[in-house]
């Protein structure tokens, strides 16, 4: 497939690894010579400087023959230009970024009438994300699989967990969870479960089930999951915006600190039912005196990728609350995952992963049609779902018959709006949504799966 | 400051005023009075005065907020000059004193309906020209005579809105459609319909067409001079029911009417509205459960509801009729009236007191000021409907407030000196700025303001005047800065 990218910022840099890495041919469009020639030295891409909103630089990238145009630049409105002509240039499937809560209201809008494949909103989806573990303080991420019926939900074991030191089936057999064990990450390193894997202290274990049956998995393990009642959020950025929006009919109090006052004034004005507070994030006193020993959450949102984990390290000494930190910059994961700063929101990869799901499921493949992606492991798990199709070679048999390659799990089958979470004899039929748990990256036909 | 488009204003607001002589004068044609003489006298009076300032085209026509505050103010004090020489002309005893003449017609123009004349029989027995320009004079303040004008004339540029910034009341005016004129012209199409609705309805509820017309005028206005000596205690239920509805409704935003009537319900019923109607609606309850309560021999259950209905629409529209004299009800009844008599109604209605959207606005920003306490640093912005209110409509609504309880405080020492009982005065002065017209001891609905000295009608006069113009047109024209040169 071809691909064009407009705008080589985090996001651009992000999706062009990504799509790269699935093998797609991709095209990046910048003004910034530099930004260019960065990620055509790191990638096996092609670069082009020019204004994306122009026919001359798209007609120049290939428009005519491209598959799919991406424009994610820091502006909304060339975004949405460069979409608007990509489109009467060439036959593609076009994406814009569109972060401003003023036209994301009016996303429905801007598909049909400006014939976009995909409005894509980095700071909406974050702002969700982290509405969702404000919902369920457990987990560190969920995200919606199969429609919404059914979760991934990841959380951290404590040393004092009961089912530390057991292996899958052990639990299983004690707690008879209605759920299934996907992934495990230990340190570094990333396993697909199975029964005969033992859970250590420290690790991180991703699940699939229904809302409710996580719910009662996790108060059978009494884990932690009293309901948050107040947050404290540090920095009104759009994200900010979005999760008041998104949180303004729920029962949650949040407390935002924010230094520039006049985006106090505004989110004031909007949200007249939150506390806004003028001063600086960083005062080390403000936050002792608006009570982050007592509250429920902590969630970092500020400019900085480095204020938001200081201030998360210090409220991890202080409260005993959820954490939530934004980090914008994904090059460091790895030392922030040793940091221990309980949930991580990276607006990029949701951005990514969001456009690399629509980019897979416009390949066209023979037995199956993918439907989404979600990263479970950043790099090193996915899971896909797939529609399954007639003559797919997984249906008929139960899955305990089927011979799966190495690290591969059916994490859940959709059928009929019913979501059934896979045991040994269930039986995948035709027209299925099924999703696979995978450490085998870029999944595109489920016959893969097999061996 | 402009003194020839001020002066030439004046002249318009002369000769108008003639020509509204003209519904009184019909009336005593009608009933062959011959107080005709008297109307017709002032009316050649008025428009020679009003001719004369014509005279002479004004180089500059432009109006700045100062001349606006000032042609209103002395548009209202000049009106009210001229529109008491007929009472004083009339012969009746009650105005044969000048002053007890203006403080008529001022209570007239400015919707309050307090009145001068001692006894409701007294008042039954004036002559029906002088009672017909009592009502009418309520209907031409209602909505400001200003606003008539500028409906029909075409007054001056582009700068209108000053004159009816300060005319109407409310902390914000707002047009309806683009143009000021245009604006004007509709709101006097709904409060010339309504006042018809009323009318009709009226009418059918068997009242006699004079007292209908009177009746209609005066609620539309939200004035409160009748013409009967028991002011509504012997019309039938229904003539209750009507009249009640009437004064809630010309006592809510005009502008939500014109939504109403472009399909826009939502935005119709407004935070103000919602507000309006939860008070009148606790008020009312409150009031009824007390009478019932207490009064159980005389009202109780439906004419409980029914008499205390009437009252609260009376008080909150600051209307002031009356089917039965509350100031003989228990004293937590009584209190309910008093409290609700200075929240008054709307902004943008025909009513007067401190308005539901100021009172809205300073209790959330009394509310907040908690919250500062609590949080140091903590941002709010009062909100309306989802829109946040300006800074400066907050700082010129606690503004206005400073200054309503200084005038009240004020006006409560001059009129103390005529020795009258604490209750008497306070709602005296309480009834007089909030354009109620009656209050509780010698003002009750069943008493007068005919005992008060010369001095203390003086100070009524300009409460009144105050009460309808909000304070500020009327501190702007007696600041000795407004008439510096150059200022």
């Amino acid at each position: 497939m071809k691909v064009i990218i407009v705008g080589c910022g985090r996001v651009g840099n992000n999706l062009a690894e990504k799509l790269n890495n699935d093998g797609n041919e991709v095209t990046v469009i910048d003004m910034q010579a530099s930004k260019v020639r960065e990620i055509t030295g790191r990638f096996d891409v092609m670069g082009i400087i020019g204004n994306g909103a122009t026919p001359n630089t798209l007609r120049e990238a290939g428009i005519k023959n491209t598959d799919l145009f991406i424009a994610v630049t820091n502006s909304d409105e060339l975004n949405l230009l460069c979409c608007m002509i990509a489109k009467k240039e060439g036959e593609c499937q076009t994406i814009a970024r569109v972060k401003n809560p003023e036209y994301s209201t009016e996303s429905a809008y801007l598909k049909e009438e400006l014939g976009l494949a995909m409005v894509i909103n980095p700071e909406y989806e974050a702002a969700q994300e982290i509405a969702r573990v404000l919902r369920f303080p457990a987990a560190i991420k969920i995200e919606p699989f199969a429609g919404g019926r059914v979760e991934l939900i990841k959380f951290k074991l404590a040393a004092d967990s009961p089912i530390v030191g057991l292996s899958i089936k052990e639990v299983m057999m004690k707690y008879h969870a209605d759920v299934l064990f996907a992934t495990i990450e230990r340190g570094e390193e990333a396993y697909i479960a199975n029964g005969d894997f033992v859970f250590a202290d420290k690790d991180v274990v991703s699940i699939v089930a229904s809302p409710k049956n996580a719910h009662d998995f996790f108060s059978t393990i009494r884990c932690k999951g009293h309901s948050i009642k107040d947050a404290l959020v540090v920095g009104g950025g759009v994200i900010t915006h979005y999760l008041c929006e998104i949180l303004e009919k729920s029962s949650l109090a949040l407390k935002i600190i924010e230094k520039d006052r006049e985006v106090c004034d505004e989110l004031a004005g909007l949200f007249p039912k939150f506390n806004i507070i003028h001063g600086k994030p960083t005062d080390k006193e403000l936050l002792t005196e608006e009570g982050l020993a007592r509250t429920g959450a902590f969630v970092a949102l500020a400019q900085q990728d480095e204020e938001n984990v200081l201030l998360s390290l210090f409220a991890q000494d202080v409260a005993s609350g959820k954490l939530i930190t934004k980090i914008n910059r994904t090059d460091y994961d790895s030392v922030i995952s040793r940091l221990d700063l309980d949930t991580t929101i990276c607006p990029v990869n949701i951005t990514s992963d969001q456009i690399l799901r629509y980019a897979r499921s416009t390949q066209s493949t023979s037995g199956s049609n993918i439907e989404t992606l979600y990263n479970i492991i950043p790099g090193q798990v996915e899971a896909t779902e797939f529609i399954i199709k007639e003559n797919s070679p997984i249906i008929g048999k139960p899955l305990w018959e089927l011979k799966f390659k190495e690290n591969v799990l059916v994490g859940a089958i959709y059928r009929n709006k019913q979501v059934i979470v896979p045991r040994g004899n269930d039986v995948i039929e035709a027209g299925d949504a099924v999703v696979i748990i995978s450490k085998k990256l870029g999944i595109t036909d489920v016959a893969e799966i097999l061996r | 400051m402009n003194f020839s488009i001020i002066k030439r204003t004046l002249g318009w607001i002369l000769l108008f005023e003639a020509v509204f002589f003209l519904v009184p004068m019909i009336t005593a044609a009608i009933y062959w009075e011959e107080e005709f003489f008297a109307f017709m006298i002032t009316m050649l009076v008025c428009g020679v005065f009003g001719g004369f300032c014509l005279i002479g085209k004004p180089k500059n026509t432009n109006i700045y907020a100062k001349e606006g505050c000032v042609i209103v103010a002395l548009s209202w004090i000049v009106m009210s000059l001229f529109g008491a020489l007929p009472l004083f002309f009339s012969g009746v005893d009650a105005y044969s004193n000048y002053v007890d003449a203006l403080f008529e017609i001022v209570s007239g123009f400015t919707t309050t309906g307090a009145t001068i004349v001692p006894t409701g029989a007294q008042v039954a027995a004036l002559p029906k020209c002088i009672l017909m320009w009592r009502s009418f004079s309520h209907w031409v303040g209602g909505m400001g005579v200003l606003v008539f004008i500028m409906a029909f004339l075409p007054l001056s540029g582009a700068r209108n809105l000053y004159i009816m910034k300060a005319e109407s009341p409310g902390p914000e005016v707002s047009k309806l459609v683009p143009r000021v004129r245009k604006t004007a012209l509709i709101l006097y199409v709904i409060y010339t319909g309504m006042t018809v609705v009323e009318f009709v309805m009226l009418l059918c509820g068997g009242m006699s067409i004079f007292e209908a017309i009177n009746a209609s005028f005066a609620t539309a206005g939200t004035g409160g001079f009748s013409v009967k000596a028991d002011g509504f205690l012997g019309y039938s239920s229904y003539l209750q029911i009507v009249v009640t509805v009437f004064m809630l409704l010309f006592s809510m935003n005009f502008t939500s009417y014109y939504l109403i009537g472009k399909g826009k319900f939502k935005d119709a019923f407004n935070a103000e509205i919602r507000a309006f109607l939860w008070i009148v609606l606790a008020a009312i309850t409150l009031v009824t459960l007390n009478l019932h309560f207490t009064q159980s021999q005389v009202l109780s259950g439906g004419a409980a509801l029914k008499h205390s209905a009437f009252s609260v629409a009376s008080v909150i529209s600051t209307t002031g009729f009356a089917t039965v004299d509350f100031a003989e009800w228990p004293a937590f009844a009584q209190t309910v009236l008093v409290v609700i008599m200075f929240i008054g109604a709307c902004a943008g209605s025909t009513g007067g007191g401190i308005k539901v959207s100021r009172v809205v606005i300073m209790g959330k920003g009394a509310y907040h000021e908690v919250g500062r306490m609590l949080h140091p640093k903590l941002v709010k912005k009062i909100t309306m409907d989802k829109q946040v209110v300006s800074h400066e409509v907050v700082r010129s609504v606690t503004a206005f407030f400073m200054a309503y309880v200084l005038i009240f405080v004020v006006s409560l020492l001059l009129i103390s000196l005529d020795g009258m009982d604490t209750t008497t005065n306070f709602t005296a002065v309480a009834a007089t700025i909030n354009n109620i017209g009656p209050g509780l001891g010698r003002v009750s609905p069943a008493g007068s303001f005919a005992d008060f000295s010369g001095w203390s009608k003086i100070v009524f006069i300009f409460d009144m005047l105050v009460g309808r113009l909000e304070v500020f047109p009327m501190l702007v024209l007696f600041a000795p800065k407004t008439w510096k040169k150059g200022a």
